[in-house]
């Protein structure tokens, strides 16, 4: 799907990638609907909170390092920003920076603004970011509210960048417009495409565009790319606003995450000429291996690629045998966002565990570059079908099919999600790092959690044990996806089985 | 009120949300955007205290989360349907309808869908809380209101039942101990506290509210609108204390005040207070040493925090340590009509020192603020984890006391009281002896 540069704002996943937040059923019937064209979204009658794209663009533009963020809306829309701002103590602390806080201004909107429109509280709020932080850029993040009132955003945006001379750029990603929170980081990437990113002057043959969050794998990259003959640019995070306006110059880009990078991977490539990876994650090994061959054959590396494959498959075979004899046959069931679901799915049945249901908090029908993401892809080229659904963290469907499958783990990603298998008394481990199973040594180091979380399971059983959860006998005991709506009949028996079997 | 506001210290009015899951088994539901829920929970739980879901928290929220459709076509219908469920689906005793913004704006009439609810007997209530009204700290009052108001019935009066209307839940950070720790002081008087929030809380005690003697409001102005309606639908009298006891010259002055509003006999007060104060003083007796001794200790402090903590803690270590205020930053958006209320409770210190307040919800003008300030000796700043910046440049003492503190998981502990100031003195301390050692 081509990325229109000339729009103001970003078209949501729903319309631009097909993306749905409900279904149920097998890895293999969900790619198949997608590839036919005719996956369809199924709605709820009972829906519980889930996120929305606001959080997720203004947390990530909140990171780069001489910008500001004027966020339009009530106090409450900033409430993310001590998440924020806790990530980005985390970001600058593993990089042995001076800490220092996220520069994000709320516009404090008002009964009175909302009555008689917000432009003066943004122009005041743009003028007071631009006073106390003299950002070299300004994004001005929208909000429900300001949504509905129809303020003016664009032209009150274009008077203050007249007066102060910096860019000062629309992020529009009010809560309600898409519910898919992830349509907000392509809301944010959509700004730095629009008016961030330079074409390039000169082209740097040596360099690779590696979009992540807060980086914790800089210096394994940096190690395996200097072995390549390539050097890595990490990002959006923590970039100042100069080196991002020379990403066009890179000879690639890659992500750590398909769902996170599509947007600014296919942007940079359709609008800058700069190649977009579009490999497995390199999460576990055979995702890593492909997610390096491809990047070497886009850059011409094919052949150093191959020869340090080679060398880690030789390095890492013992232990990886050790882990896979430990972990043989457990049942797993994950959740996480789709790239990382279907990344991971793949990664622990490589692991020889048995994955018997995976959760994905939404689901993209296809990417930017046109095709059904390869992760998914991938899932449907072994015998095995894995029952798959597409939630938006609905927490009701989580525990009712935990409490029938019973895994011996639960892996998860997205905070306030893996907490409740615990409470259950299922072991669970939560994904927080983008780099958790990254490569040879990655996937070691993830084999022996799974191992450990497997070995001491106290605090899960011990919490089970007294406390309730907040669900009725009754809902326990119904079909986990009874309240999605629009169900294919024939599918819903199927998936009875599925989980009657356990 | 700001006009713009940095580094939040509070949320919206729906943060109050908050307030429902801190009674047990009580279940809000939310009518407002996907994402409300997160980012105030974010603020008020997660990055405060470490404050995770409990029973029916985050994720578990029943939520419309409404989308564009029903922004344009309303929302009602999806609310509707939720609520039906969720009396299906969720264990509870008190459900309460909470909107948002989107619900708010476009005029969803709640109201009408909740009160047939109501008329089938189930125990529901609605509050508006679209986010432009205020901070959460309204939206608590709000929501206590609309309790008072759909739900509650009058009841025979029993004696020595009180009900304590003090610490915000998951706004003040420490509010579960707090409120163990005037339950522990009002049941040494004699008195029964009606516990409506915390591990002790019960919707049993919700409906008791009618129930109590008295209503004690021990903070500087939230809960002052709830006990003047109780008053008003029930005739329960109320006292008001501004202050939050913290340290033995508030807490017994606290404990002669309520004694004397309960008609209790001063002698059984003061045989409380005495043991109390010994047991306080036979630790602060030995800590004095390091008290006077240990190097750099702060002579002035600056607190940023709530009304509520902000004066508590500047009476107890002005009063009873020997400390000096410094400007005291009230960040909890005061109502103006409260202001000069408040301002005028720092000006009642030991040995005629006065505090200066400034009322500022705006973590950034506070931060230029804190920078401006000429002190002798290393500083020791009272504020939020935002405040760990400022306190790294001017090389102060930091301690997190007021929401968001990202910086430590908060369970049980508190500051109210005797054994409060103790943990207080413990942290402070601590902060100075783990800054060279």
């Amino acid at each position: 799907m081509a990325i229109h540069l000339n729009l103001s704002q970003a078209t949501i996943r729903e319309k631009r990638l097909k993306s749905i937040v409900g279904y149920q059923g097998t890895i293999k019937d969900l790619a198949e609907q997608s590839q036919s064209g005719c996956l369809k979204n199924a709605t709820r009658g009972f829906s519980q909170a889930t996120n929305c794209n606001s959080g997720c663009a203004q947390g990530y533009l909140s990171t780069i390092t001489d910008a500001a963020i004027v966020n339009h809306g009530p106090i409450g829309c900033a409430g993310d920003v001590a998440g924020a701002n806790a990530g980005f103590q985390w970001g600058q602390s593993i990089r042995d920076w001076n800490q220092r806080n996220v520069r994000i201004i709320n516009t404090n909107m008002s009964e009175k603004a909302v009555v008689f429109g917000g432009d003066q509280i943004l122009k005041e709020g743009i003028l007071k970011a631009y006073e106390r932080f003299k950002p070299k850029a300004i994004f001005v993040t929208t909000s429900c509210a300001s949504g509905i009132i129809g303020d003016d955003i664009e032209s009150t945006i274009k008077k203050a960048e007249a007066e102060i001379g910096i860019p000062v750029v629309p992020v529009f990603c009010e809560g309600f417009r898409s519910q898919i929170w992830a349509s907000g980081f392509d809301a944010a990437f959509h700004a730095l495409l629009t008016r961030i990113v330079k074409p390039a002057e000169k082209k740097r043959p040596e360099l690779v565009n590696v979009i992540n969050f807060a980086g914790s794998g800089r210096a394994v990259i940096t190690e395996i790319f200097g072995r390549l003959g390539l050097v890595p640019q990490f990002g959006i995070p923590y970039s100042n606003i100069e080196e991002i306006s020379r990403w066009s110059e890179a000879a690639a880009t890659i992500s750590i995450c398909g769902t996170l990078g599509s947007y600014m991977g296919n942007g940079l490539e359709q609008n800058f000429g700069v190649p977009y990876v579009t490999a497995l994650q390199p999460h576990g090994i055979s995702g890593f291996d492909d997610w390096l061959t491809k990047l070497g054959e886009t850059v011409g590396k094919e052949k150093e690629v191959e020869e340090y494959l080679a060398e880690q498959k030789v390095l890492a075979a013992p232990e990886l045998e050790e882990i896979k004899f430990k972990l043989k046959g457990k049942k797993v069931v994950v959740g996480m966002g789709p790239s990382f679901a279907h990344n991971y799915i793949r990664f622990l049945e490589d692991l020889g565990m048995e994955v018997v249901w995976g959760f994905s908090w939404h689901y993209d029908a296809k990417h930017d570059h046109g095709g059904c993401p390869s992760c998914t892809v991938e899932l449907t080229k072994t015998d095995k079908d894995i029952p798959v659904s597409v939630s938006d963290q609905q927490n009701h469907e989580v525990i009712n099919l935990l409490s029938k499958v019973k895994p011996d783990i639960f892996i998860g990603r997205h905070p306030g999600m893996s907490v409740w298998a615990t409470k259950m008394g299922i072991p669970a481990i939560m994904v927080s790092d983008e780099y958790s199973a990254f490569g040879y040594q990655g996937t070691i180091e993830f084999g022996h959690r799974i191992i450990d979380a497997l070995t001491n399971n106290s605090l899960a059983v011990n919490l089970s044990k007294r406390i309730n959860l907040p669900y009725t006998e009754w809902w326990l005991e119904q079909d986990p996806f009874s309240f999605q709506e629009q169900k294919n009949k024939k599918r819903e028996s199927e998936n009875k089985k599925n989980v009657a079997v356990r | 009120m700001s006009l713009c506001v940095e580094q939040i210290r509070h949320v919206c009015t729906l943060g109050a949300f908050e307030s429902v899951l801190a009674i047990k088994r009580a279940v809000p539901i939310v009518h407002a955007g996907p994402g409300c829920v997160a980012k105030l929970w974010t603020t008020l739980g997660s990055q405060n205290g470490h404050q995770g879901s409990g029973y029916v928290g985050g994720h578990a929220i029943p939520c419309t989360n409404a989308s564009e459709k029903e922004v344009v076509f309303g929302g009602t219908d999806k609310l509707r349907k939720v609520i039906t469920n969720t009396f299906d689906v969720i264990d509870g005793d008190l459900f309460v309808v909470l909107t948002g913004c989107t619900s708010d704006i476009i005029g969803d009439d709640v109201g009408e869908i909740t009160r047939k609810f109501q008329a089938q007997g189930k125990p529901i209530v609605y509050v508006e809380t679209g986010g432009f009204k205020g901070s959460n700290l309204i939206g608590h009052e709000l929501v206590l209101g609309a309790i008072i108001d759909q739900h509650l019935q009058p009841q025979e009066v029993e004696p020595g039942l009180v009900n304590i209307w003090s610490s915000v839940p998951y706004q003040n950070t420490f509010w579960s101990g707090d409120i163990e720790q005037l339950n522990i002081l009002i049941s040494s008087l004699g008195l029964k506290p009606n516990v409506v929030f915390g591990p002790d809380s019960s919707v049993d005690a919700i409906n008791d509210i009618p129930k109590a003697q008295y209503n004690l409001v021990i903070s500087p102005w939230v809960g002052l609108r709830t006990a003047e309606q109780l008053k008003n639908k029930f005739g329960t009298p109320f006292l008001h204390y501004p202050a939050l006891p913290i340290g033995p010259t508030e807490t017994s002055k606290f404990l002669r005040t309520v004694g004397e509003f309960a008609g209790i006999d001063p002698a059984v007060v003061e045989n409380v207070i005495r043991k109390h104060e010994d047991r306080y003083f036979y630790y602060l007796e030995r800590a004095a040493d390091t008290l006077l001794e240990t190097r750099l200790l702060p002579r002035r402090f600056i607190t940023v925090a709530d009304s509520l903590y902000a004066l508590g803690i500047a009476r107890f270590l002005t009063n009873d340590m020997g400390l000096i205020p410094e400007k005291q930053f009230i960040t909890d958006d005061t109502p103006n009509d409260y202001q000069s209320g408040v301002a005028a409770e720092f000006e009642q210190f030991t040995s005629g020192i006065v505090a200066e307040t400034v009322f500022s919800n705006d973590g950034g003008y506070v931060e230029e603020e804190i920078r401006k300030l000429k002190i002798r000796s290393r500083p020791l700043i009272l504020g939020s984890s935002w405040e760990r910046v400022v306190a790294r440049d001017l090389n102060a003492y930091q301690l997190s006391v007021s929401a968001p503190i990202g910086n430590e998981l908060v369970l049980s502990k508190s500051y109210v009281g005797y054994n409060g100031a103790l943990q207080l003195v413990e942290d402070i301390y601590s902060v100075v002896l783990n800054d060279f050692m």
